[in-house]
């Protein structure tokens, strides 16, 4: 079986699926359609500030060339393990910043095009975890908790995990090492 | 956080690069970057808002409320501690179905409702309960299906198939999901001896 024809029907098969079973209810597609897309453009909207901040600050960082220099250091490990060094800095900033691993994910997909073994690997890496660190800022800020235990540990950890298994995924689906 | 995060990647990267000679590129960032962030933005925002609609049609079928429903058996194993009828389970049904359907944003305030409905049932107010953090864990470890804003960039940049990413997210998210409850519970476990 193809798993990346698989990919391709999804979409489509969920916008047909939601259309023809929301005609069954006889919900009234056309107008909750434009109802709902006016509320996307209000999300959209309300996150461009976050996401210009984050993409700028993430893309001076990215330019100083920093991360990468420092990075160079563990290169002859990588080469054993055939995990590209181009995507340490994002594995980095993953837990930290949804948008600013965001921006590091747009900026190696400029760089080494969106079809590529790095392009799909950050592609991966964006795709399968969510931000550690600010989801726990965020929900246990809200609530005042103090002591978040062992909750740090476990979304750190998977963080890794979600990195190894996307360079793996990668190699397996589209058979490029 | 984000304000020290956001100083130190803006004051690190000019330093640096005016200490290894590379001012003018810094520079050419500095104003040329802000109109590739606009193209960046520009590209997202129409998937975005077409998928938002169709998501406002699911809701309005009773789609998102049926897959709710489904979970229920699903959370009475990773959430032993939350009685079955509390409302907390409602919130934390809709913040991770919004979540599966890739729109994050939409899906914080539930997330929100959800700890503070935990929280009801949390006996000391300062510490994580354990049912607070198997709900933190898996929205930290993401349970995105459909990874819209992804495609919306893969495409902006050429790639002759935009969405052949989605297998690879959609395994990913389920081995980080599987991963992340299996440590919650580990941990968990290994913290009470």
């Amino acid at each position: 079986m193809n798993l990346i024809k698989i990919g391709n029907y999804l979409i489509p098969i969920v916008v047909l699926f939601i259309i023809v079973y929301a005609l069954k209810k006889k919900v009234k597609i056309y107008d909750s359609f434009v109802a709902g897309a006016k509320e996307g453009l209000e999300i959209a909207m309300s996150i461009l500030p976050f996401l210009v901040a984050m993409l700028f600050a993430t893309d001076i960082l990215l330019k100083s060339d920093i991360l990468n220099r420092a990075f160079d250091l563990f290169t002859p490990i990588l080469n054993i393990i055939k995990i590209p060094k181009q995507i340490l800095p994002m594995s980095l900033i993953r837990p930290i910043s949804g948008n600013a691993s965001f921006a590091v994910m747009i900026d190696l997909i400029k760089s080494y095009g969106p079809d590529s073994y790095i392009g799909r690997i950050a592609s991966a890496i964006q795709g399968s975890t969510d931000t550690t660190i600010y989801v726990i800022s965020l929900y246990f800020g809200s609530i005042g908790i103090k002591k978040i235990k062992y909750s740090l540990w476990v979304g750190l950890l998977t963080d890794l995990v979600c990195v190894i298994t996307s360079v793996i995924l990668v190699s397996i689906v589209f058979g490029c090492f | 956080m984000m304000n020290k995060l956001w100083a130190l990647f803006v004051i690190v990267g000019i330093i640096f690069s005016l200490v290894t000679g590379n001012a003018d590129i810094i520079n050419k960032e500095i104003i040329n970057y802000p109109s590739e962030i606009l193209n960046i933005f520009l590209s997202m925002l129409p998937l975005m808002v077409i998928w938002s609609g169709i998501m406002n049609i699911a809701k309005e079928a009773g789609i998102l409320k049926k897959i709710s429903h489904f979970m229920r058996p699903f959370f009475k194993i990773i959430f032993p501690e939350i009685p079955s009828n509390h409302e907390s389970l409602d919130y934390i049904a809709s913040n991770l179905t919004i979540n599966m359907l890739g729109i994050h944003n939409a899906s914080t305030p539930f997330g929100l409702k959800a700890m503070k409905s935990l929280n009801e049932l949390n006996k000391n107010k300062d510490e994580a309960s354990r049912s607070m953090i198997t709900f933190l864990v898996l929205n930290t470890s993401g349970v995105t299906i459909i990874a819209t804003d992804i495609i919306a960039i893969r495409s902006m940049y050429g790639s002759i198939n935009p969405s052949e990413i989605l297998m690879v997210t959609i395994l990913g998210t389920i081995i980080t999901t599987v991963v992340a409850l299996i440590l919650d519970r580990l941990f968990y476990k290994f913290r009470r001896k």
